[in-house]
């Protein structure tokens, strides 16, 4: 249980402590590269559509000068989508670097321990339900996962939480959430039961500026913070007797975090619906293509940001006349990586 | 001394007299109540008699005796699953549902429904069954690679791993298709409701076949419960018995998935009571007597949450499979929060 998994040293690292200089420029090239590919992709999503317009023009239209027609379909209806998926990707990615650092388990991402889900039971209630409170969707979400978050860490609570406690409860806890929300798609009528799933599996489908600005608000407070815990959960990997001999104050540390990483894929399941696998699956490629032992945050929220502009685009317009919902692509796309990491854990013996 | 023995000697028969007389008693509740409650008087005349004239005779007959001895079969399929599950894996956190079994059974299910349009229960159970025995395997495999084995933890992160993956291509299938999903929506709620007679009388046989092979394996489970090397040595063949368990958890665990959805903890739950009897009765971990308590136990619990889910709303109906969720979810928690997670 309490097996960890020790860093490899990778190319030139193993001379050096962990902090050196000589590790920032591989980070930092691939930060760069990631980010050139989103915004590649952005463009190129930005571009297709019912209506292509060519590259020139949507630059022009995002400047907003250019043919009005085109500014028109750009600003507000591509545009919002477009920004929308940038964001639950990093939201997703960076709440799922937290807490796979934290528990120091690849698997420990907020959709196998019930965030997700708990998120998912609110809003489903509400739309099966008719009825929510004057609060709206995004809000019952953020609720659901907040609620689904506390119950899980007090559960996991025994003098103290342990990583793989949290997995566990987090699983049960899910299992409910899934059940319940179960219940009400089969109580309701036909088309609320199809607008249910629909935000289950996660899409972006006609999400306006509406859905981007709280989401933005939202990372631009909850993105420092999870930056900022980001040197003391470091030494949460070392174990936590290691951490609290270093004077890490280790429990407080594991709470600000999972508020933290809760906040962010509250927020960003209330924008999208819980897309699937973004969260377990962006900080492990970025992990694997920086060469670090830890998942790095600002890389793993760019390649959350590239995974599901990418997966967007991917579903938007691989069936002709046909939208589909982002979270199946990403899902298709993430059930593999997930059972990888799990071989992967398991040779190196840390998978329990 | 003796007294003792005999004290013991006497509370098995004791043991399956009250499982079996509370049994009884929970089918005649699941006979007599529901949206139109039934005096037991009238319950038993409908049964003696058969007669089909009257409205309530056939209420019972068409209706609430198709229901009530689904629970009894698919119940029992279930615990038994559960049962064997946790000693084949030696893992006490083990349950059809947990580790994905019930999800690839579904998975079969919305392929057959949902792209090829199969109807009858006899067109789709093979595709349950085939989705239950890849996704069994696939977990098992997955939870024994590495050095340390066979972890609890393992285990269930595989099970959730495919599970996963598979309801994200059930939604995909259930999206572009609202003929399937207006299916599904009932069926992955978990519900005894819907059925008729002859859906039971074509799942029987699977789940005979099963719930057999399952009690044929109880002897090397004690074995193999002392660990594998010791069960070789005595003479059980490891690996057979695995092959033999691993179909009979596939036919018990797809038959069930197939006509009452995917119900989740009840495998999980139900083997810790049957242990906790068993040792009540003085009979010690002996899986020839823990896979036939846990076959009595199972159906009184899902037969319980039915009779309860019919009574709670109504006219609306609280499936089963939800019930016994949020009756197994807190037990699932309680063991992960007390125990050290040893092995069983």
């Amino acid at each position: 249980m309490t097996a960890r998994e020790v860093p490899v040293p990778r190319y030139f690292r193993f001379a050096l402590p962990p902090v050196s200089g000589l590790l920032r420029p591989r980070l930092i090239a691939v930060c760069l590269g990631l980010t050139a590919a989103t915004f590649l992709v952005v463009c190129v999503s930005l571009s297709v559509g019912d209506f292509s317009i060519g590259l020139v023009d949507v630059v022009k239209a995002v400047a907003g000068t250019g043919d009005p027609g085109n500014v028109l379909i750009i600003r507000e209806l591509r545009m919002p989508r477009v920004v929308t998926g940038l964001l639950v990707g990093v939201a997703f990615a960076l709440s799922g670097a937290l807490f796979q650092t934290m528990t120091r388990n690849p698997m420990a991402s907020p959709d196998v321990i019930g965030l997700t889900e708990g998120s998912g039971t609110a809003v489903v209630a509400a739309i099966m339900l008719g009825w929510d409170g004057g609060l709206g969707l995004q809000t019952l979400g953020l609720l659901g996962g907040l609620a689904s978050a506390l119950l899980v860490y007090a559960l996991a609570w025994r003098g103290g939480t342990t990583g793989y406690r949290i997995i566990l409860v987090g699983i049960g806890v899910s299992w409910m959430c899934t059940s319940a929300t179960d219940y009400l798609i089969a109580r309701g009528g036909e088309f609320q039961a199809q607008a249910a799933l629909g935000w289950l599996v996660g899409n972006l489908n006609g999400r306006g500026w509406d859905q981007a600005a709280p989401l933005a608000l939202a990372l631009a407070v909850l993105v420092p913070v999870a930056l900022g815990l980001g040197r003391l959960m470091r030494t949460l990997q070392l174990g936590d007797d290691v951490a609290g001999g270093l004077g890490t104050p280790v429990q407080w540390v594991r709470l600000g975090l999972m508020v933290a990483g809760v906040g962010l894929i509250a927020f960003g399941t209330a924008a999208a619906g819980p897309i699937a696998f973004v969260a377990l699956m962006a900080p492990q490629i970025a992990q694997r293509l920086a060469g670090t032992a830890w998942p790095p945050p600002i890389t793993s929220a760019v390649t959350g940001g590239l995974v599901v502009a990418g997966s967007d685009l991917v579903a938007r317009t691989l069936i002709p006349g046909t939208e589909l919902p982002v979270g199946i692509v990403t899902g298709v796309l993430g059930a593999p990586v997930l059972l990888w990491l799990l071989i992967r854990a398991n040779r190196a013996g840390s998978g329990g | 001394m003796e007294t003792h023995v005999r004290a013991g000697a006497g509370r098995p028969v004791l043991l399956l007299a009250a499982l079996i007389a509370g049994l009884a008693l929970l089918c005649l509740l699941s006979l007599a109540f529901g949206a139109l409650n039934v005096p037991f008087g009238q319950v038993a005349g409908a049964l003696i008699g058969h007669r089909e004239s009257t409205a309530v005779d056939n209420v019972i007959w068409s209706v609430r005796v198709p229901r009530t001895a689904l629970g009894l079969v698919a119940g029992a399929a279930l615990g038994l699953s559960g049962a064997l599950m946790q000693a084949l894996t030696r893992n006490p956190l083990a349950d059809p549902g947990l580790l994905g079994v019930t999800a690839g059974g579904g998975f079969g299910v919305v392929i057959a429904v949902g792209v090829l349009g199969l109807g009858t229960l006899y067109g789709y159970v093979w595709f349950a069954f085939a989705g239950a025995l890849l996704a069994s395997v696939v977990v098992y495999l997955l939870g024994r690679l590495g050095r340390s084995g066979l972890t609890p933890v393992k285990l269930a992160l595989a099970g959730v791993a495919v599970s996963a993956l598979l309801s994200s291509l059930t939604s995909a299938i259930v999206l572009t298709d609202s003929d399937a999903l207006n299916r599904y929506r009932f069926w992955s709620a978990g519900s005894l409701g819907d059925q008729n007679g002859a859906t039971v009388l074509a799942v029987l046989p699977f789940i005979g076949v099963g719930a057999v092979l399952a009690i044929a394996c109880a002897p090397a489970l004690n074995s193999l419960a002392l660990g594998e090397d010791v069960a070789a040595a005595l003479g059980r063949r490891p690996g057979l018995v695995r092959v033999q368990g691993v179909v009979a958890v596939t036919l018990l665990t797809g038959a069930a998935v197939a006509t009452i959805g995917p119900i989740v903890f009840l495998g999980l739950v139900v083997p810790h009571v049957a242990r906790v009897l068993a040792q009540w009765a003085g009979l010690g971990p002996d899986h020839r007597w823990l896979l036939p308590l846990s076959a009595l136990i199972a159906p009184g619990l899902l037969l319980a949450a039915d009779i309860l889910g019919r009574m709670v709303d109504r006219p609306i109906e609280i499936q089963a499979g939800v019930l016994i969720a949020f009756l197994g979810g807190p037990f699932f928690i309680a063991m992960v929060r007390r125990r050290r997670l040893a092995e069983v």
